[in-house]
């Protein structure tokens, strides 16, 4: 089944990425924006149906290699 | 005194650091990253480079490489581990040495020559060096050290801070910084200071006739320390 992983910067790290792109954005005439912050996702098929275990399979990835957790959070999603 | 250098998908100082590792005296052998078993060596090189592409996280791949077990088990030996530039961030994402390495502050490709102060002499590698102040190169895409606060404080707590951007006089301000680092760190060991990673390439200063001599003085005090 497919799962989804969202990794984003945490709330204290710098994101010169999502800084610009929000500069850009308020250039571009889109004035309502307090903060952009710029993330990753991944959609991983895993040779697992029951949810639970196959989400249990993502989070070991997001700990071990997808996600570095002095800098960044993850979310799972079940996706289908 | 022998060396290993690991050559990953995406390394491009490997072979630099090959010839000053000779040059001083070494005897090098390079190594695949696809290898299992790490040869004898009194020193592990983790090189500059880009490797894996720097796909997801700089280093995140490399770190996970079949030669890195060996790596990280020489190290938590005791073995002298260093990291430059790629390197370095291949050592963060093992967690042999703490924080990680963000993108430079201003988004930019830094490369040029800077000043690193020496804050920690009591270690293999900068043990008897006669100056404070060395002048190496950087040249880097994220080289902007972060951690968290408890990471810093234990981090100053160790004397984990190896060397830091600062001007030919020592002065460690926050206009010699280049790329936005904490506590304009360049480089910082593991507990024990046995393994090193940093974002200047001593490899790069090894060479009268293209470059200042400070990575020839490192290199030198670096072979006479581990004899």
């Amino acid at each position: 089944m497919k799962i989804s992983a969202i990794i984003t910067l945490k709330k204290d790290v710098l994101d010169p990425q999502g800084k610009v792109i929000h500069q850009t954005l308020d250039g571009m005439g889109f004035k309502d924006i307090n903060e952009v912050r710029q993330g990753k996702y991944f959609e991983i098929d895993v040779k697992e149906n029951d949810p639970k275990k196959a989400k249990s399979i993502v989070e070991d990835m997001c700990k071990k290699l997808l996600a570095n957790l002095v800098i960044e959070n993850y979310k799972i999603i079940e996706t289908q | 005194m022998k060396s290993s250098v690991i050559t990953f998908p995406g390394s491009n100082c490997d072979r630099d650091m090959d010839v000053a590792l000779k040059k001083f005296g070494f005897n090098n052998k390079m190594i695949w990253h696809g290898d299992h078993e790490l040869p004898k060596s009194d020193l592990v090189v983790l090189p500059g480079g880009f490797s894996y592409g720097d796909y997801l996280r700089c280093g995140s791949m490399a770190a996970k490489s079949k030669i890195m077990n060996s790596v990280i088990n020489f190290a938590n030996s005791g073995g002298l581990v260093m990291g430059i530039c790629n390197g370095f961030q291949i050592l963060v994402e093992t967690g042999l040495v703490p924080g990680v390495l963000l993108r430079n502050k201003y988004l930019e490709f830094i490369c040029k020559n800077v000043f690193v102060k020496i804050d920690n002499k009591d270690n293999p590698y900068f043990k008897n060096l006669n100056k404070k102040v060395l002048e190496l190169h950087i040249a880097h895409n994220e080289g902007n050290y972060f951690c968290t606060s408890e990471q810093l404080k234990e981090i100053e707590d160790n004397d984990q801070i190896a060397i830091s951007y600062s001007n030919k006089d020592g002065q460690v301000e926050k206009e010699f910084n280049p790329n936005g680092s904490l506590k304009n760190i360049a480089g910082i060991f593991n507990k024990k200071k046995n393994v090193l990673g940093m974002m200047p390439h001593p490899e790069r200063m090894i060479d009268k006739s293209l470059s200042s001599e400070d990575g020839s003085i490192f290199f030198k005090n670096l072979i006479n320390n581990i004899k």
